[in-house]
């Protein structure tokens, strides 16, 4: 039965059509962009774009947690675990790159690294042992909760945190305002907003003036979201619609974002590749300076550097892919040098990274050989 | 990685919850839920966490998804991140 509700063809094709009439009424090229990677998942392997107008161009923007954790951030970690410190991470982090290492080449090199699921598993593993461990902590908002119920609940004295968490709502505002992206509606992720709610997306929408649709991740959802989208943008309505309210609500989880704010506060930095980002990392407010890695450690990323960098690195482009100006296809190295086993770029390297989505589906699919029905 | 997944409490203590999905038993903490909940309700985990109450009315349709998510093969990244969100709670059991 669900088979029929959420992937009926009639009903895509439908929507299809509907977003085909709205182009023709809009009568000019629009571009809309998501910020999730279960959205381009599912988009990529239903071949989504298929169905979309020629003049619509819906791109990923940068909803990948580990692609946008910027190199220094890596180069911490790296540092801390060449120094015999033990780090506990998600998996999706061991080979993105550093400057000069990942943490699966310091890994390689005899550092202590494990990878956890949860933030629970870190408490029990620091719980387990006398040995300093150092959680580094990626991840946007939906991640950082969890991060911060830990620390807020009596952390065992041997565990501290290196945040990498990134805030989502102050990204949207910077690509929104880069020349070259030309965006003009948001797809917002369903679980990120379950923490936040829909209401955090409306001073963006009213200021940039930009719709903002909240969408689910199942094909049919994102394509709903999309009619949605360029609905708004016809009618140039520049509001937050949410379309998942089975998950989503308008406030959010208050409980949530009140132990997210209380061990948290939104910093200034960059995001790998696209940008310095105002209030798009998150790091500890100053009475958690005791489970703070930065506090905690002496960590001399300079030491890192007397190696020379990759030279390869230099080439990828990760960054205009996550702002959405050019798509893997426009990379020299991607399904070359740069492939999951050998990853040159950190949007290579995780399951919700663009290059890597695009590497097991396809990004665009080759129409010629599809039947788009009329 | 942001992808929660919906189980049914069978047990609190304290702030930790015994969840089942689809017959697998893990530990998930309450800590961070938008409101309480009792055995017998349904919540969505992530990494271990519960991040939200789903509404009855909401149930039936949730589970239905996962479950057409859940068919797809080893290879899909949105099966991999719906069985990696379970297994995120996993090691957190104690028998």
């Amino acid at each position: 039965m669900s088979e029929l509700k959420f992937r009926d063809p009639a009903m895509a094709r439908e929507l299809a059509h509907t977003l085909e009439r709205m182009m023709v009424e809009i009568g000019r090229p629009v571009s809309v962009m998501h910020v999730c990677g279960s959205h381009e998942q599912a988009i990529a392997k239903f071949g989504l774009r298929s169905l979309f107008p020629k003049d619509l161009t819906v791109i990923m923007g940068p909803g990948c947690p580990v692609c946008v954790t910027d190199v220094p951030e890596v180069d911490e970690g790296v540092v801390l675990a060449r120094m015999g410190v033990r780090i506990a991470t998600y998996g999706d982090m061991l080979k993105v790159p550093g400057t000069v290492q990942s943490l699966a080449d310091a890994q390689a090199d005899g550092a202590k690294i494990d990878v956890i699921y949860s933030p629970s598993q870190v408490v029990e593993l620091a719980r387990s042992t006398d040995e300093e461990i150092v959680f580094f902590a990626t991840g946007f908002e939906t991640t950082a909760v969890a991060t911060a119920a830990i620390v807020t609940n009596n952390p065992p004295k041997n565990l501290s945190v290196l945040s990498a968490h990134k805030y989502i709502p102050p990204v949207m505002e910077i690509v929104s305002e880069m020349p070259e992206s030309r965006v003009e509606g948001f797809l917002a992720a369903g679980h990120a907003a379950t923490i936040t709610g829909s209401a955090v997306f409306e001073p963006f929408a009213e200021r940039h003036k930009v719709p903002v649709v909240v969408a689910g991740f199942e094909p049919l959802d994102i394509l709903a979201g999309v009619v949605e989208l360029v609905k708004l943008i016809r009618d140039r309505q520049h509001i937050v619609v949410n379309m998942f309210p089975r998950c989503v609500s308008r406030e959010g989880n208050l409980p949530a974002q009140e132990q997210l704010w209380r061990v948290f506060r939104p910093i200034g930095g960059r995001w790998r590749g696209i940008a310095h980002v105002p209030n798009g990392n998150l790091r500890f407010r100053d009475e958690f300076a005791h489970v703070d890695a930065r506090r905690r450690f002496d960590i001399d990323v300079k030491s890192l550097w007397d190696f020379a960098p990759p030279q390869l690195a230099n080439q990828c482009i990760c960054g205009d892919i996550m702002a959405g100006i050019r798509n893997p296809n426009d990379c020299k190295l991607f399904n070359k040098e740069c492939v999951p086993e050998n990853p040159v770029g950190a949007c290579m390297v995780s399951n919700e990274g663009t290059c890597k989505i695009w590497h097991l589906y396809g990004g665009v699919p080759d129409l010629s050989d599809i039947e788009v029905a009329s | 990685m942001c992808l929660g997944v919906p189980g049914r409490i069978v047990e609190i203590r304290d702030s930790m919850a015994t969840v089942d999905f689809w017959g697998v038993r893990r530990d998930v903490c309450l800590d961070i839920i938008d409101e309480p909940v009792v055995v017998g309700d349904y919540i969505l985990n992530h990494v271990g966490f519960a991040i939200r109450r789903i509404p009855p009315e909401s149930i039936a349709e949730t589970l239905a998804l996962y479950e057409t998510l859940m068919a797809e093969d080893e290879g899909d990244f949105m099966a991999a991140d719906v069985r990696g969100e379970i297994e995120a709670a996993a090691k957190a059991v104690k028998s």
